[in-house]
């Protein structure tokens, strides 16, 4: 930990690249996550999202690049941040054939914690499965397991948390729930990394990072990574409106179209094409509320992954 | 690189143990496949089949022919459940399937018996399966000579006094009486404990990659190391008692002798118990799924059962066979369980075929630690 810069960062990764025979997941990702910082990291399936937590806590190996993570090192010292980080996976990975209590006790056993005990009795109480605790995890419900989840990545007091995906088949509730605790952690000076696919959640995170086809595409604080893309959005709303899509996207200026229930969201980089476009329209269809909107997150990843793909040549 | 932890490697060979308790599949077949093997081998198949139903076509009705039919029941391994008139209902009976052996008396044979001339009996038998008739085969040329030396007496007891062209004397070392399940029985112990071992350590350790779990070990400070030696332990323990089910059910219910010494034995079976979970980590980590590890250990699991000596001698393969036999550590375990129960054996009759097994041991162990993948990648 010599360098100062790192301590204040939780990861730091430059040009990470990883192929799995041929095909290259992960091309040149270089991000950095501060610490007490909850970084959303963004990207549709397939994208390398998790191939890049796991190289991040060094469960794969780059094939290129490198990074520190907590101040160590990504490829030298991966034990050293085993030890430190929290890892939930995609998949509930527990072991069901295990109580919830075995489970905890299990994983204390594996950070050889003191006072094991005691740690899986607060764990239980604060997870409130104390009374539940002799149950097979098996019969847990989705909610229930992802909580036991975080609680048993949260055990041995780590000071950043890797979550690939957890709310993943999480109801609404849960789901807040969940995101509520995650900010109680960042507050306490957690650093948390945290893969998802849900705006509203994308929306809750300090910083985004947006991952697609192995390449990232956008990073920085919410406001900042929709400003970056300079896009301007209006509304179209009315009745019938979303049949106007495709007559829409042979205008001018405009990128794409998005239905959201009745409203039609029309975006794009041009902002004087797409206005006078849109005047055009308003002109031909009187019953039509056209208004300008701010572009939301959505807007922007749907137009990050049409680029994506056409800069890949029609993607794959 | 962080140094080997007890606590670590304790927290799964714990865990281990509660997960084998609660699968209770798993816990009966530990127990039940070794009784239910030993007494399919022991009670039910029989090398050495008789009772065999047997016909006779009896041209002449003589106190020689009569005699000999009874000396044929008499020796067990055939049964007289047919009379039949002639050898075209000989061959029916035969074709049929009816009857495994005709005997065919001709007409003459007394007669002919009684002026010297040396006549001849017919047995016919049905040989399709080899295995079913030679032994009772065997058993028909002593017979006819004891049949002879009964009934040729008084004025015919010259003709006894000529002297056979040879004689063969059987002695049979070890087994006398030919009882097939002394040798098949602790033959079983070592298919047993390869099928087992084999199966089992392969799937618990791809169980954990294919559900998910393993992901999850891996990213715990948890040595690589730690995992598999503290997964097979319970699995060391499980061939202990299988084997000590065999040796129990083989001495007690089917009468097996013991003559060597029991702590050799154990000592021998602790090293073929390590070489085949060496062999099961190697295929854990090849597979990527418990169906291929259940197909990885069928495939190791056949030429072991096949070429090890166990269902067909040894001495009778070919060159290439027996020196692919040579390689399994099946075929050595085969002969020191052979040797120390039936035999006596010491450690000094063993060495021969604990080295192999040692060697295979270390062998296996270098391409298991080859294969064995610390990352995930």
């Amino acid at each position: 930990m010599s360098d100062p810069r790192t301590r204040e960062l939780a990861i730091a990764v430059r040009g990470l690249n990883k192929f799995f025979d041929e095909k290259h997941v992960v091309r040149d990702l270089s991000l950095e996550v501060r610490r007490g910082e909850i970084f959303g990291f963004l990207g549709p399936n397939g994208s390398g999202k998790t191939t890049s937590i796991r190289m991040m806590c060094g469960l794969l190996t780059p094939d290129s690049g490198s990074g520190t993570c907590l101040g160590y090192d990504i490829l030298r010292e991966a034990d050293a941040i085993r030890r430190r980080v929290g890892y939930m996976t995609q998949r509930f990975s527990y072991w069901e054939d295990l109580t919830i209590r075995e489970n905890l006790d299990f994983v204390a056993r594996l950070y050889e914690m003191p006072q094991r005990t005691r740690v899986v009795d607060e764990a239980l109480e604060r997870l409130g499965l104390a009374a539940r605790q002799h149950q097979l995890t098996a019969t847990l419900s989705g909610g229930w397991k992802q909580r036991l989840a975080l609680a048993a990545c949260m055990l041995h007091e780590p000071e950043l948390l890797l979550l690939d995906e957890p709310t993943a088949g999480v109801d609404p509730n849960a789901r807040r729930n969940f995101w509520e605790e995650l900010h109680r952690l960042a507050a306490r000076g957690i650093s948390v990394l945290v893969s998802t696919h849900y705006m509203d959640e994308a929306e809750r995170c300090h910083k985004l990072a947006y991952i697609a086809n192995g390449r990232l595409l956008a990073q920085g604080p919410v406001d900042e990574v929709v400003r970056f893309q300079g896009l301007s959005t209006y509304s179209v709303r009315g009745e019938g409106v979303t049949t106007l899509a495709s007559q829409l996207e042979r205008m001018p200026g405009v990128d794409q179209t998005v239905a959201f229930g009745s409203v039609l969201h029309v975006t794009g980089r041009d902002a004087a094409a797409l206005e006078a476009s849109l005047r055009e329209l308003a002109a031909s269809r009187p019953d039509v509320q056209i208004e300008r909107i701010e572009t939301s997150l959505e807007d922007v990843f749907i137009h990050l992954v049409a680029h994506a793909s056409e800069d890949a040549g029609g993607g794959s | 690189m962080s140094r080997f932890s007890f606590s670590r490697w304790g927290a799964i060979v714990r865990k281990e143990f509660i997960q084998l308790r609660r699968d209770r599949i798993t816990f009966a077949m530990i127990v039940v496949v070794p009784i239910m093997q030993i007494a399919v081998f022991g009670f039910a198949i029989n090398a050495d089949p008789r009772h065999l139903p047997t016909a006779v076509v009896r041209a002449e009705q003589s106190e020689f022919t009569r005699s000999l039919v009874a000396a044929l029941e008499h020796s067990t391994y055939f049964d007289v459940v047919e009379e039949l008139p002639d050898e075209e209902a000989a061959r029916e009976a035969l074709a049929r399937g009816r009857v495994q052996f005709v005997l065919n008396i001709p007409a003459d044979f007394t007669v002919r018996l009684l002026r010297g001339e040396r006549p001849a009996i017919l047995l016919e038998a049905d040989a399709t399966d080899p295995a079913a008739t030679g032994m009772a085969l065997g058993a028909v040329q002593p017979l006819v000579s004891a049949v002879l030396a009964k009934d040729l007496r008084g004025p015919h007891a010259a003709l006894e006094n000529e002297p056979p062209a040879f004689e063969i004397r059987v002695h049979r070392l070890y087994n006398p009486e030919n009882i097939t399940r002394y040798n098949i029985v602790p033959g079983l112990m070592g298919v047993i404990l390869t099928m087992t071992m084999v199966m089992m350590t392969a799937m618990a350790i791809t169980r954990e990659r294919e559900r998910g779990t393993m992901e999850n070990l891996l990213a715990t400070p948890v040595l690589p190391l730690e995992v598999m030696t503290g997964k097979i332990v319970p699995y060391v323990a499980i061939g202990l008692v299988q084997a000590t089910i065999i040796l129990v059910t083989s001495h007690w219910i089917f009468g097996v002798p013991f003559l060597g010494s029991p702590v050799a034995l154990y000592f021998a079976t602790l090293l073929f118990i390590a070489c085949n979970l060496t062999v099961g980590i190697t295929l854990s980590s090849l597979a990527t799924s418990q169906l291929q590890a259940m197909q990885m250990a069928t495939f190791y699991f056949l030429p072991n059962i096949l070429l090890s000596g166990f269902m067909f001698p040894y001495a009778g393969m070919p060159r290439w066979a027996r020196w692919l036999a040579q390689l399994l550590p099946l075929t050595h375990f085969n002969r020191i369980v052979r040797g120390i129960v039936l035999k006596g054996n010491t450690f000094a009759d063993m060495v021969p075929h604990l080295w192999p097994l040692a060697l295979f041991m270390l062998v296996v162990m270098g391409i298991a630690t080859r294969f064995y993948r610390r990352t995930l990648d």
